[in-house]
């Protein structure tokens, strides 16, 4: 008798949105009129962390990857590999090489996405087979310091952005007095250019319910909320169904695996607001008011969700919980830097020939991550400058590849941040980005400070004069001078994070901001001017 | 008039739903007014708002302020179709802009706008956490990917079709 074949599809939002979901109909109904349905079994997966390049499809037992463009591509699969057993091999690919251009002493290190693409998210059977929820029984049948001590020696940082000490802030939250006390997961990922969370959300829903279950155990909590952003609509779903389905095995609800120990999570949708990121602007979300700031102390830890005590954690940080308890802080910190144990999920986005996310141990170059895994620049251009941790983050100019990245490497200019790697390729011009960045925090500005709120505006309206050849000398310094004190003074760390960015483009190309005031010129030709002599040059890419 | 009527009871159905889900007091207002926004073609219409202050018992300015806070909701009635194009660096870079631009002439209108046929809203947003495939646009809760100027025309000429 033939064994099973089973064919994985790629079900990522990336993946769906390139049509993944017509081509698994597809490949069902052909599967179907050869009668051939206990034979092949199709299953969704999680995705392969490479995009942009078709949906990936991995048939098992043969162990063979292929990319498909178009359904003639699936029909040639289904024809010849699974009808006739030869693979195709103008369609199949090795996926090491898809995704790290060339054999790289470096590999990918999977700690946080442990399970994507290996499971099927949608089935909690699956999750548990791979160790899933077995960190939840250990931790319970430990005391909640022991679950504390382990968090805290494995050195784990919030990877939301700040890098606040994970086992501290558990701890924290433990100590505050409180019948009531919150565990709130941040999901609400809006940091332009990453999109790890989501990828976690969707690829391994799991992992952060048993988290947050048990930060509930160690601090004390029956109650945890994953606020997601509402474009998310994918990822809802997708957690909502994790959600019940862990309650109906009983690893969620009452009386979580047969002890004495209580939790229930519920999802909450955001409404659109990139300031509502912040942990203190959340809370507010959640509360059901607009989405701004608090005034910092007192801090969540004692006074958070409902003025109540509250565990605030990142996506990416929780994943790696369950992965410490199982395999103890010990095994942590063989990865990453001193300072910074364990591993960083990077997005790497723009003009790079493989876009995607990557999990790479911290102090990694930016080298590293664009020539060894993102295969260099996209269409043989040259680079011209890389954003690092989003749009708060520096720009920096490619004499800054080799400094590894991890929290430690600010001190030389470079934001680790969200961990967005965004390359900008010589057709850009630095003008129209910090143009571009000003309008960001223009938009993003929630209006509750005055620096923040009327400033962003200034700004903007100073670069959007400067890219249309009507810009002053003395107005660089201005910018300079206002964006400085906007971060001395703004009320969040979202106002007071707008000079980093916009200070290293200026300070990394002078010349081409100075040829839009003096020259009335845009180097590069995207900026258009209203002067009506200069023609307007279109570059093509 | 009757229309709305139906709407509303739509939607207060809807709310009575969302308040079972409820665990602390306010945590299911943003749910109630994305409801709304679904019955109501992509806004949230005075009718609305007081159905949503009525059944959760809030005050109605804080509806408002909340429904200009988000700007996933909107006061001002939308189209049928809300397109979000997003604008961050990333899609940015690998010519989002002309994708932009694409738009606003297929749609011949400008960003913030709606089609004269009340068929689609154009808007800007900042990263969808698509930026693996951008330039990146939602169209309500589909999202397309790797756009250019051409799949942009074929995808809104898709959309018009189906209103035939
Ligand atoms: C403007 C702004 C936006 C933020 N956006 C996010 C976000 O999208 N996701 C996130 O986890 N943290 C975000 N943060 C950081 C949170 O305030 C908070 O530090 C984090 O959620 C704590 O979790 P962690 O310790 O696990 O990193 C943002 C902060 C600010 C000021
Ligand atoms: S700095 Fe900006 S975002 Fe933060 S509170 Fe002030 S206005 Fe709001
Ligand atoms: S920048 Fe456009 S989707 Fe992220």
């Amino acid at each position: 008798m033939r064994q099973v074949t089973t064919v994985l599809i790629s079900m990522d939002s990336n993946s769906l949105l390139n049509g993944a979901e017509e081509y698994e109909e597809l490949l069902k109904s052909l599967i179907d009129d050869h009668n051939m349905s206990d034979l092949i079994q199709v299953i969704e997966t999680g995705t392969y962390g490479i995009y942009g390049k078709g949906i990936i499809l991995q048939i098992l037992p043969d162990n063979v990857y292929y990319v498909i463009n178009s359904s003639n591509d699936l029909l040639k699969i289904f024809e010849e590999h699974l009808l006739k057993g030869r693979e195709v091999i103008d369609l199949s690919v090795d996926l090491n090489k898809l995704k790290f251009s060339k054999a790289y002493k470096k590999k990918e290190t999977r700690i946080v996405l442990r399970n994507i693409g290996l499971i099927d998210p949608s089935n909690i059977e699956e999750y548990i087979a791979r160790d899933g929820y077995a960190a939840l029984a250990k931790a319970l049948e430990m005391k909640p310091n022991e679950v504390i001590q382990a968090v805290k020696d494995s050195g784990l940082r919030g990877r939301g952005g700040a890098g606040f000490p994970t086992g501290l802030k558990w701890e924290m939250t433990r100590k505050s007095n409180s019948e009531k006390k919150y565990v709130l997961c941040n999901a609400d990922e809006g940091e332009p250019g990453t999109f790890k969370d989501r990828l976690i959300l969707e690829g391994d829903p799991h992992s952060i319910l048993e988290a947050m279950a048990i930060a509930g155990y160690v601090i004390g909590s029956d109650t945890g909320y994953i606020y997601i952003r509402g474009e998310y609509y994918e990822s809802i779903k997708r957690v909502q169904k994790a959600i019940e389905d862990a309650e109906k095995f009983g690893l969620l609800g009452d009386n979580v695996l047969g002890s004495d120990f209580s939790f229930k999570i519920s999802v909450r949708p955001g409404a659109g607001a990139y300031v509502v990121g912040d942990e203190t602007a959340l809370m507010e979300s959640l509360e059901g008011k607009p989405g701004r700031p608090r005034m910092k102390p007192p801090y969540p830890t004692e006074y958070g969700l409902f003025g109540k005590p509250t565990l605030i954690n990142n996506v990416e940080t929780l994943a790696n919980i369950p992965w410490i308890i199982l395999n103890g802080a010990k095994s942590f910190k063989n990865y990453g830097t001193e300072k910074s144990p364990g591993t960083k999920v990077f997005s790497l986005v723009g003009n790079v020939m493989n876009r995607g996310v990557v999990e790479l141990e911290m102090g990694t170059t930016l080298r590293e991550i664009l020539y060894g895994f993102g295969g260099g620049v996209a269409k043989g251009r040259s680079l011209k400058m890389i954003q690092t941790g989003g749009t708060a983050g520096t720009f920096v100019k490619p004499d800054k590849l080799d400094i590894p990245m991890s929290y430690e490497s600010i001190k030389d200019g470079v934001s680790l941040g969200s961990g967005a790697v965004l390359v900008i390729d010589d057709t850009n011009c630095a003008v129209d980005l910090a143009k571009k960045v000003a309008k960001f925090y223009m938009h993003e500005s929630c209006g509750k400070c005055t620096p923040c709120r009327e400033g962003t505006r200034m700004i903007y309206k100073i670069l959007d004069d400067i890219s249309k050849g009507k810009g002053k000398i003395e107005q660089l310094d201005q910018i300079q001078k206002m964006s400085e004190r906007i971060a001395d003074t703004a009320f969040c760390p979202l106002g007071q994070s707008i000079n980093l960015p916009l200070s290293s483009i200026y300070e990394n190309f002078k010349d081409e901001f100075m040829a839009h005031i003096a020259a009335k010129e845009c180097p590069v030709g995207v900026c258009e001017f209203e002067k009506p002599h200069i023609k307007k040059v279109k570059i093509k890419r | 008039m009757k229309f709305t009527m139906d709407k509303i009871k739509q939607l207060k159905v809807r709310v009575e739903e969302i308040k079972t889900r409820k665990t602390e007091n306010g945590d299911d207002l943003l749910m109630a007014l994305h409801a709304a926004q679904e019955i109501f073609d992509n806004s949230i219409p005075i009718e609305a708002a007081e159905a949503i202050s009525d059944a959760l018992e809030v005050k109605m300015n804080r509806v408002y302020e909340l429904s200009t806070f988000y700007s996933m909701y909107s006061t001002r009635p939308r189209g049928k179709h809300l397109i979000r194009v997003c604008e961050s660096l990333p899609c940015h870079v690998v010519n989002g802009k002309e994708v932009i631009e694409a738009l606003e002439n297929t749609l011949d209108i400008e960003v913030g706008e709606t089609t004269k046929d009340g068929l689609f809203t154009l808007e800007t947003t900042s990263c969808l956490g698509l930026c693996g495939v951008g330039p990146v646009m939602m169209i309500d809760d589909k999202a397309y990917g790797n756009l250019t100027s051409d799949r942009v025309k074929e995808i809104i000429n898709g959309y018009r079709g189906e209103k035939q």
